[in-house]
């Protein structure tokens, strides 16, 4: 179980490495590299959005492969992996979004548009959310564990089909920045956000597996023995 | 599978008057969305199709979230889980049993379509058979999580709250059709949607089946 863990610092470690990090590479990003020659300031925000799209992949991935090593050990700690996870993929998708809709107002002159990437954020947020609730109110341990993961399986392989199927309706969005693509002015800053964001995002979800590796031991726990006596 | 079948289908029967009533609730939302739009006759026929559709998800939800409520009486999922077959084929046989179910009411909404928004077609073989890819892909996955629900707390909330994101692409590909059927089709660019359909159904029609048996095993 994740309950007495081998590391018990390494989340607070990471968490301190990831604001370190960000708020280095934010500093970079705001004040000392060039704006950019088209979008002007507001571009300024890739230094946040591009490393939280990364990051958010890699936390569907992850949940995703949690969901999966449940099912075949039925191991509670794969189990504090997935809620960890999915509470994580959620936060990381919306702010996605809500920073996606600071850029696109200024650049595109909407809020909103009905772009692949964004749809398909959007959609696996959405599913994320019902998982989430799901859990509230499934409350047999072993019962909401396999549950949550079946849906979370359930839901990540849509998220291609989602894209595909939205590519054809209807396009709008950038390629993907990467740094091969942007300047080389540009690449610190985000390389540093992005490795911030890893590690903070690295920590939360090994804090919050513990957590809900601790409230599993004490929800499968047997009643303690003072307590067995007085009834019997 | 044959006799799970037949199981699934005499239990639709002798609950007939539930289905009255969500073609009953499925027409209604169809004359509904209409006062939504206002009574513009070339806005209602060009949207025909995306209310088609809605009426009929909406309606599946009330379908869907009802059809493991026989089996949760009684306790009666765990004796035909002792039955000496897989429990795939419980699942199978239950997700066509709806998949039959929600393509009579899609049958049944489309002369309602017709009616109400001016949208008549004259190619009916492919208006069935998208309605068919469609509501196969919307039980594939509906029936699995029916069976989870069912288990649940509120799974009146949860079985939309779940099903309603991830069949997005089911619902993008069958308006589209749809609507190509009703408004022409020049480009014939409704085989692209059938084929996403089919692999929609496939897809998830392997993989629901794959996942039933962690559902409903203790």
């Amino acid at each position: 179980m994740l309950a007495n863990p081998r590391f018990p610092k390494l989340p607070y470690a990471l968490m301190t490495l990831g604001v370190v990090c960000l708020l280095i590479g934010s500093y970079l990003g705001l004040f000392v590299a060039p704006p950019e020659h088209y979008m002007g300031e507001v571009q300024r925000i890739m230094y946040v959005h591009v490393p939280t799209a990364w990051n958010w992949m890699l936390a569907v991935l992850f949940t995703f492969g949690a969901a999966i090593a449940y099912l075949f050990t039925s191991d509670f700690k794969w189990d504090a992996r997935v809620e960890a996870g999915l509470e994580v993929g959620a936060l990381l998708g919306f702010l996605l979004c809500c920073q996606g809709a600071i850029w696109a107002k200024p650049t595109w002159g909407v809020w909103w548009d009905w772009d692949p990437r964004l749809t398909s954020t959007a959609v696996l947020l959405c599913s994320f959310a019902g998982i989430l609730a799901l859990r509230r109110f499934v409350d047999e341990p072993t019962k909401r564990a396999v549950l949550s993961s079946v849906a979370t399986i359930i839901a990540s392989v849509d998220l291609p089909i989602v894209y595909f199927s939205v590519r054809w309706w209807n396009s709008l969005h950038q390629m993907q920045s990467s740094p091969a693509t942007v300047s080389s002015q540009f690449h610190l800053p985000l390389r540093l956000n992005a490795f911030g964001i890893l590690f903070l995002m690295s920590g939360f979800i090994a804090l919050r597996a513990r957590i809900a590796s601790q409230r599993l031991s004490s929800e499968l726990a047997p009643p303690p023995q003072e307590l067995v006596g007085e009834l019997a | 599978m044959i006799a799970a079948l037949r199981k699934e289908f005499l239990l639709q029967w002798r609950t007939r008057a539930q289905a009255v009533a969500v073609f009953v609730f499925g027409a209604t939302s169809l004359l509904l969305f209409s006062f939504a739009i206002g009574p513009n006759a070339a806005a209602l026929r060009q949207h025909a199709a995306g209310f088609l559709w809605l009426g009929l998800l909406l309606s599946s939800t009330l379908t869907l979230s009802e059809s493991f409520h026989a089996e949760m009486e009684n306790r009666a999922l765990e004796g035909l889980l002792l039955l000496p077959v897989s429990p795939r084929v419980l699942y199978y046989g239950k997700a066509l049993a709806n998949t039959v179910q929600l393509m009579l009411l899609g049958i049944a909404l489309v002369p309602v379509m017709v009616v109400l928004y001016d949208a008549g077609t004259t190619r009916i073989p492919i208006v069935l058979l998208i309605i068919a890819l469609g509501t196969a892909g919307i039980s594939a996955p509906g029936t699995l999580y029916s069976a989870m629900t069912a288990q649940a707390r509120a799974k009146q909330t949860l079985l939309p709250l779940l099903l309603f994101p991830l069949i997005v692409p089911v619902l993008l590909a069958s308006v589209k059709a749809t609507s190509l059927a009703i408004l022409g089709d020049p480009m014939d660019q409704s085989s692209a949607w059938l084929a996403l359909l089919v692999a929609f159904d496939g897809i998830y029609w392997s993989l629901c089946g794959l996942l039933f048996d962690r559902v409903v095993e203790d």
